[in-house]
């Protein structure tokens, strides 16, 4: 009442009747997500539509960029000043738990044998003690986008289906000038993108592997068949010569000049390559290993209710996430992001899984594999060294296999100590 | 205030010094030391920045000394200042000495020079990050090619890569360097030169004996100045290198990239601030080093 009397003065007296009208009652929740242009774009949507239907709620969105997020979140939450309702990467639950920073979500909005049955297995990741902590409203994959006025130009009719099929097709798209330096890669690679997903969950287990044991906490990519996959994917560049790790600057970025044939990528990639000219793309299936086998990489950004959040506010979270996993938000999020919805009811509806774009990530949720990171960042440097070491240095490559797997197991041993 | 009324005007004096120091001592203590202070009392904790905080004695550092990534980083470090420092002084000075002389157009070519230093380091090396590139896109490199010349691995080397970052860092500096050079040498009073005109003595002479030992004090600053610059670079090399920073290999990275990357990658701010003592120390023991080895008076 005392907010509402020192509103009045300062708004003056035509101001009181819309406040008592409209906003007495309301409550205000903060939301806060790392900054990417297409998902503020889809969550300010969302926003709208969310209030539309809630005239008594209001949602405030806060972004920041990806390398500040977890630093501001866990310095704004127990101050007392964070969101309501916050955005973190699957692999981060563990430690939000432990911290008291997210509170599990009441089970007679989110039954927990409902989820099970309705979202993609990969979620149940989220549940402790039988609740859930977080979900997502959308997942991501992998598949192969190719530049289609590159393959006409080359007279190749269609996408690589299969690993053999891929070095084949690289070599046609692949240009070189008179000193033999490439000006047109086949395909792009570059461990610092999503090629270390590629490798790790596709490859390895593409050449009869398995990357991890123990539930990702053993390293386990150090036998035959982690030395194929290393061997055939350093081969692109040794020995068939189709690409450059590093070839202008960024795999995307190639992509995107039109000076790459193939690129493996994540279906969050589908929003920014639709808005570059003159770029003419299209996505496949991620090619398939010489026995036949396909694989994928699956992971997800989740929605958690913070601990900050009580009586009114908690209220207004619950429902707001609800709302942000409903299968409307999905096809939302799906429709400007580009990534996948978090249900199959959504996602293997027709117009959806035999969409030209997003089918092919579609099906390879039915294959894909989520790795559980303790620190992704660190994981993947071990990766992007392995293959440095290969390329720069000449180092032999089961012996850069095995220091990669030593290096990774003890960012895996200190996490889990 | 009837204890003010006895006090001696010397009292008084102090009374009123301290009163206006507090100021700048409080803001000192809550936003300096304060923080300082609690760096190191975390560098003997083990801390992920969400949870609570465990003591663990010296454990950072003895990670530290068996860390051979630190090992390197500290090379790395003191390669950027070895290297660095030498190159950046010596141009400046014969850029400074030079552009002293110059009548010509002097003003606009001094500031020339110092543009680069008021442009903003992540612009710059995002720049230069492009010039650096392979064919098709890299400047030097099609350059290179157009001539015939084989491509320069510059950036994706380990032998090239720390070079090829510090030129940049080194040549943003220069303004600097430069501005504080002249103001140094146009301190040095005429009568000196003209004597030795007078006496007819030689250039080399000149600069020997008049020129150099009347910049000590100059050289001093500027040697410890850009020795602290460069044993704290950090924004060159992250944003040369962002897709893998400090790479290849470990091969650029500098002491505060390695703590950046502790303390907000792996979020280990123990060990981070167990890296963030260390280099104070270092910084520390060079600076005061190179105080006392350039010391003694100028005009001697």
């Amino acid at each position: 009442m005392f907010k509402l009397l020192r509103r009045t003065a300062l708004g003056g007296m035509t101001a009181l009747a819309s406040l008592i009208g409209s906003s007495a009652m309301a409550v205000e929740i903060e939301y806060w997500q790392y900054f990417f242009d297409a998902r503020v774009d889809a969550m300010e949507q969302l926003i709208e539509k969310f209030e539309a239907a809630n005239p008594d709620i209001t949602v405030k969105m806060t972004h920041f960029p990806y390398a500040d997020y977890r630093t501001k979140v866990a310095a704004a939450i127990p101050a007392g000043e964070g969101p309501d309702v916050v955005q973190l990467f699957y692999g981060w639950l563990n430690d939000y738990i432990e911290a008291d920073l997210i509170q599990p979500l009441p089970t007679d909005v989110f039954d927990p044998a409902r989820i099970d049955e309705e979202f993609f297995p990969m979620v149940q990741a989220m549940k402790r003690d039988d609740a859930y902590y977080a979900l997502p409203t959308a997942v991501r994959s992998l598949a192969l986008f190719y530049n289609t006025r590159l393959f006409d130009e080359a007279g190749i009719e269609a996408p690589p289906a299969t690993l053999d099929e891929l070095v084949e097709t690289a070599k046609k798209l692949t240009k070189v000038d008179g000193a033999g330096n490439i000006t047109q890669v086949g395909i792009t690679t570059g461990m610092t993108a999503q090629d270390h997903h590629w490798w790790r969950e596709v490859l390895v287990r593409q050449f009869g592997g398995e990357p991890y044991k123990d539930d990702y906490k053993t390293v386990n990519y150090t036998d035959d068949a982690g030395l194929a996959a290393l061997n055939f994917y350093v081969g692109l560049e040794k020995d068939h010569k189709v690409t450059k790790s590093g070839f202008m600057d960024e795999p995307q970025a190639a992509f995107k000049g039109n000076r790459a044939g193939m690129h493996i990528d994540g279906s969050f990639r589908i929003g920014s390559l639709n808005k570059v000219r003159g770029l003419k793309w299209a996505v496949a299936e991620l090619p398939a290993g010489p026995d036949g086998t396909k694989s994928n990489y699956s992971s997800y950004w989740v929605n958690g209710i913070t601990t900050k959040a009580t009586g009114e506010k908690y209220d207004a979270a619950v429902k707001f996430l609800d709302y942000l996993t409903s299968d409307e938000a999905m096809q939302v999020w799906l429709d400007i992001v580009g990534e996948l919805p978090a249900k199959p009811s959504v996602g293997m509806i027709d117009a959806n899984a035999t969409h030209e774009t997003y089918g092919p990530f579609i099906k390879g949720l039915a294959y894909a594999n989520t790795t559980k990171f303790a620190n992704e960042s660190a994981q993947r440097q071990a990766m992007v060294d392995m293959v440095g070491r290969i390329d720069i240095e000449g180092q032999d490559p089961a012996e850069s296999l095995a220091a990669a797997a030593s290096e990774e197991q003890k960012i895996l041993d200190d996490y889990y100590k | 205030m009837p204890g003010y009324k006895n006090l001696s005007i010397r009292q008084k004096q102090i009374v009123w010094a301290w009163a206006f120091l507090a100021v700048p001592v409080v803001f000192y203590v809550v936003i300096r030391f304060y923080p300082t202070g609690s760096a190191f009392v975390t560098s003997f904790q083990e801390w992920n920045l969400l949870g609570t905080r465990a003591w663990t004695g010296l454990e950072n550092y003895e990670k530290l000394w068996n860390d051979p990534v630190f090992w390197k980083v500290f090379r790395n470090t003191f390669a950027y200042l070895i290297i660095g420092t030498p190159i950046s002084l010596v141009i400046s000075f014969v850029i400074a000495y030079h552009l002293d002389k110059t009548r010509f157009m002097h003003g606009f070519l001094r500031m020339l020079y110092f543009l680069p230093f008021m442009t903003s380091a992540v612009a710059m090396a995002w720049i230069w990050r492009w010039f650096y590139q392979p064919v098709p896109v890299g400047l030097f490199n099609n350059f290179l090619a157009s001539m015939g010349i084989p491509q320069i691995e510059f950036l994706n080397s380990t032998t090239n890569a720390l070079p090829s970052i510090l030129a940049p860092a080194v040549w943003a500096g220069l303004g600097f360097q430069v501005i504080i050079f002249m103001a140094g040498l146009r301190a040095i009073p005429v009568t000196y030169y003209e004597a030795a005109k007078i006496d007819g003595v030689g250039w080399w002479t000149v600069l020997t004996r008049i020129t150099l030992p009347l910049l000590k004090p100059t050289i001093v600053f500027i040697v410890v100045f850009s020795s602290i610059g460069f044993l704290r670079i950090f924004d060159h090399v992250f944003n040369m290198t962002t897709n893998n920073p400090g790479g290849p290999l470990n091969s650029t990275k500098p002491l505060v990239l390695m703590i950046y990357e502790t303390a907000f990658r792996d979020f280990d701010m123990g060990y981070a601030a167990a890296q963030t003592v260390v280099l104070f120390t270092i910084l520390l023991v060079v600076s005061l080093l190179q105080l006392w080895l350039l010391r003694g008076d100028a005009t001697k």
